[in-house]
């Protein structure tokens, strides 16, 4: 697959085989990189397989407004990475940007919604960001399969989604057509400095690449420090629930429920910090099913055809982390818990920028130094 | 027996929960009321037996010698249970199992009963879901007109039919003999009885001929081949096979070695054995293991059939393949533990009174790892040719799954099923995850255990929203949920 | 296609239709077994390619034998028993559900 020299050498190593390392490898793999990822086995955390495929950009940012422009950058940019997946995976990703809602089953959440979102639109630079406040009947008019104990949404033209595992297999795919080495089952161990970059090394063996990226989601809080960066993600629980297929009815996202181009309507979403138990509790799923039905009636008689739940990457306040390390000049780390989302954002800025030795100034806030309070506060 | 039609009769609590009404489940209930034990019995069926003795309390076949006598033997099973003060709750399913998250030490199970569902709770559960037929996927077996084996005689055994037209029996081990002899005997048209029984296995089975001789087996299996044989068009050696049709089955095409011959028929019946069914025992957090004899995963356990979890035991051909009469045996001695471990027998009370079963048992499993060795499918019919719809559900491919195995660094079926959405339908991969394993395993070298299995979720059978929906919820779920 | 045996023990005929079909069944019968007796053939086509599918394991795991039964979907007609006057309809791909006035 490396066309020349030792095959446990490359210009990049990527570590994490997930949507984040898939997007980073293609985008330094399309800018002549020659890239090795190294991944887990079957049985690994895998963000990836476990989100809700959202490409969303309404209500996000509040406290950091860059993120919500890194966000809406996204959006726009999936376009185009959805086009070059298909010219270059062979296959659609089933990407759309119809507009999302966030559906309220009462005035109290609605008024809270709405407060939130005026005052994160407020100020610059977001007061171009568009979204609408609708009531029962406006929304119904836009979904009509809404329930009447909906008696509001919040609507945004900028919100999207996507089949998410078509996207994780695109991604595979296009970087295996580029010539990149994807390993399985080379989990790391240690990451080394060596002359002209880094040995990175675990029970397999050894390869060493001028530049190492780390996109090992909940892994980075661990590799970071080999490479004097911080990551401190922890896992974030969400439990999902999927119908089977049943005839489209709901072409746009929301926040909770949305019907993938399958034909299943996914439900969410949850959040509890347990640790890294990924056990699937029945109250929370009653939670969800409750509220799916009074937004959708017609979900009623559906049945479950499976649950799951999964770890989000989370960050202390949420916002993406990359870094590239000053003590050990190549070395960066990504991560996120929108790595759907920024997939875009991944493949196309961010990956050239590595790849050119410099992460690019949009991205300046979301250094982990934001962490660290100083000693004498 | 206590009959329960709603959901809203059963307890709160019971000492002990038994899933699956076939011979295990229905003498681990009865020994448990019996030791005087608060019992459930849930079973999905309508009326109890499982699958070995479907029907046996309301077949409309009576006259005895069509089924057999092996079949009759079920009715005093069942009759026990009857005596006994154990709750029995039919067309029950059960779709979750798990720790209780307030009171860990006992379980709480989601059952499902006329479209309403309700949790309970129990100190101890037995499974005895038993076991399924061994997915056997060769081209065209998605046809209307191909079922199982185990189809047929629940076909028989439950209403009374049989094939109407020409049908072929195709596969290996001895239910295939059963259900030639029953179907011939209940007047269908067998036109081919077809063996894929692999030749070099006999070599292999070899070692463990001498117990298979000392066996109750042995003179059962010889009379009923010899009277099939006898017969019956009987085709041994095949090592392909094909169906064919437009829309639905119109003929069988079959390979042995280099010959290829072509059977005309409407229905075609597959069977290569059977395997324990898994996924509750696996959605309930039960660690498996993969036996390299039976060729099949199974469930860990101690010598009382304990799980891995303690409280949970795993009786019958769930916890790994025995045959029918094990299977009660199985059910007894796991009831006795569960009484023991709830503090109403002492433990040499219990080893006392299990003794004799158990040693009834191993008279009953001995001869078991020969047919084991014997009846174990040839690669092709495990992992089968590229075009063969491997998952049913979804549709996916042999070649596809190879070719993702191979191309795109998937080494098991979790990262499968996110590719390509194998084990993604309503059967949960129950139908196509062996092979979604061998074909793994052939592509990059590994051993079944190697490779691994999908994980799985309750709800383990299909429940509706709306059942879901009414079930209880928490301050703190209704917190994780809202926000 | 599946025939009562001889020998069976009758039973009071049940009224149902099959796609509109006026057809009879034996109490006591699954769904899904009245429609073998009577000789339907296929009783689905998938939602992925509209293949047309028949009952495959006649034991509730297979999700082959899937019918709409008095206007709900996707049942399985080998755990239903067969009632009186039902209507059973091929499931034709995803699951359809009404429009509700909530």
């Amino acid at each position: 697959m490396i066309p020349n020299g030792n095959r446990n050498e490359g210009d990049v190593v990527v570590i994490g085989g997930g949507v984040v390392g898939g997007a980073i490898a293609l985008g330094l793999a399309r800018s002549g990189a020659r890239v090795i990822v190294l991944d887990e086995g079957d049985v690994a955390f895998r963000a990836s397989r476990g989100n809700f495929a959202l490409v969303w950009v309404q209500s996000k940012g509040f406290g950091m407004p860059e993120y919500a422009l890194w966000s809406r950058r996204s959006a726009d940019d999936w376009h185009g990475l959805a086009a070059i997946l298909r010219e270059e995976a062979g296959f659609d990703v089933a990407h759309s940007q119809p507009g999302g809602f966030m559906l309220c089953l009462s005035e109290n959440e609605l008024n809270k919604r709405v407060e939130m979102m005026r005052r994160l639109h407020n100020s610059q630079p977001l007061t171009d960001f568009s979204y609408e406040v609708l009531d029962h009947a406006e929304t119904k008019r836009r979904l009509p399969a809404i329930g009447k104990d909906v008696v509001g949404s919040l609507y945004s033209p900028l919100d999207g989604h996507v089949n998410s595992l078509k996207l994780f297999r695109a991604l595979r795919e296009a970087t295996i057509r580029r010539g990149v080495d994807y390993r399985p089952e080379h989990p790391v161990e240690s990451i080394v400095p060596r002359e002209g970059g880094f040995a990175i090394s675990g029970p397999w063996g050894e390869v060493r690449a001028g530049r190492v990226v780390l996109c090992a989601g909940l892994g980075n809080a661990r590799l970071a420090p080999m490479v004097g960066l911080d990551a401190p993600v922890k896992p974030s629980k969400g439990q999902i629930i999927v119908t089977e297929k049943t005839e489209p009815f709901l072409h746009n996202p929301m926040v909770t429920v949305r019907q993938t181009d399958e034909g299943g309507v996914m439900i969410g979403d949850s959040q509890e910090d347990r640790g890294f138990d990924t056990i699937v509790g029945q109250p929370i799923l009653s939670t969800m099913a409750e509220r799916a039905v009074k937004m959708f009636p017609r979900l009623a008689g559906l049945n479950v055809v499976r649950t799951w739940s999964a770890l989000r990457v989370m960050s202390p306040d949420g916002f993406p982390i990359y870094d590239q390390s000053e003590t050990h000049p190549g070395a960066f780390v990504v991560t996120c818990h929108s790595g759907v989302t920024l997939a875009a954002n991944h493949a196309l800025t961010l990956a050239p920028a590595i790849l050119a030795g410099e992460l690019p100034d949009a991205v300046a806030t979301f250094t982990a130094r934001r962490f660290h309070v100083p000693a004498h506060a | 027996m206590i009959p329960l039609t709603d959901i809203g009769q059963l307890a709160e609590r019971y000492d002990l929960v038994v899933v699956g009404a076939g011979p295990a489940g229905l003498s681990a209930a009865a020994r448990a009321a019996e030791l005087g034990l608060t019992v459930l019995l849930a079973d999905e069926n309508p009326a109890p037996g499982g699958q070995i003795y479907r029907a046996v309390t309301t077949t409309p076949v009576k006259d005895r010698a069509i089924l057999g006598e092996d079949y009759w033997r079920g009715a005093d099973i069942v009759a026990r249970f009857e005596r006994s003060k154990a709750a029995y709750a039919p067309r029950c399913t059960v779709w979750a199992l798990g720790p209780d998250e307030a009171e860990p030490e006992i379980f709480e199970i989601g059952l499902s009963l006329d479209g309403k569902a309700r949790m309970i709770a129990a100190s101890q559960v037995i499974l005895a879901t038993g076991a399924q037929e061994r997915p056997f996927p060769i081209p065209g077996w998605t046809l209307p007109g191909v079922m199982t084996a185990g189809a047929a005689q629940i076909a028989l055994k439950g209403a009374g039919i049989v094939p109407s037209g020409p049908t072929v029996i195709a596969g290996c081990g001895p239910l295939l003999y059963l259900l030639a002899s029953q179907l011939a005997a209940a007047g269908a048209d067998i036109v081919a009885v077809l063996d894929t029984t692999p030749k070099r296995n006999w070599s292999k089975a070899l070692a463990a001929f001498p117990d298979f001789l000392r066996s109750p087996y042995l003179a059962k299996g010889l009379k009923l081949m010899a009277q099939t044989r006898r017969k019956l068009r009987f085709v041994s050696g095949v090592t392909g096979l094909a169906a064919k049709g437009e829309g639905m089955l119109a003929s069988v095409t079959v390979e042995r070695g280099g010959a290829s011959e072509t059977i005309t028929c409407d229905t075609l019946l597959l069977h290569q054995g059977v395997i324990p069914g898994i996924n509750l025992s696996s959605a309930a957090g039960c660690d498996h293991l993969f036996d390299a004899e039976q060729h099949c995963w199974v469930p860990r356990l101690d010598s009382w059939f304990a799980s891995s979890v303690p409280g949970i035991a795993i009786a019958g051909d769930g916890a790994g393949i025995g045959g029918a009469e094990s299977a009660a045996l199985r059910g007894e001695i796991a009831a006795f533990d569960a009484a023991r471990r709830l503090g109403r027998l002492s433990k040499p009370d219990r080893d006392q009174q299990a003794a004799p079963i158990r040693a009834e048992l191993e008279r009953r499993l001995r001869g078991r790892r020969f047919l084991d060795l014997l009846y174990k499918p040839a690669l092709q019919f495990l992992a089968p040719k590229d075009e063969t719809i491997v998952c049913r559900c979804e549709e996916v491919t042999a070649g596809q799954i190879r070719d993702t195995a191979l191309r795109l660094g998937v080494t098991g079926p979790n990262q499968m099923k996110a590719f390509l959405r194998c084990g993604m339908g309503p059967c949960q991969g129950r139908l196509c995850g062996p092979t979604v394993v061998e074909l793994i395993s052939e592509v990059r070298g590994t051993s079944p255990a190697e490779t691994g299995y999908y994980r799985l979720r309750p709800p383990v059978k299909p429940v509706t929203l709306t059942e879901l929906a009414a079930l209880p919820q928490t301050d703190a779920s209704v917190k994780a949920v809202v926000r | 296609m599946f025939r009562p045996m001889r020998e069976t023990a009758n039973a009071a005929a049940l009224n149902f239709t099959f796609d509109g079909r006026a057809l009879k069944g034996r109490a006591g019968d699954t769904v899904a077994a009245a429609l073998l007796a009577n000789g339907i053939t296929s009783c689905r086509e998938t939602p992925v390619s509209g293949a047309p599918r028949a009952p495959y394991c006649l034991m509730g795991i297979c999700f082959d034998c899937l019918v709409v039964i008095d206007g709900v979907g996707n049942r399985q007609g080998c755990l239903v028993p067969l009632t009186d006057g039902m209507a059973i309809e091929t499931q034709h791909g995803r699951r359809h559900v009404e429009e509700v006035e909530a």
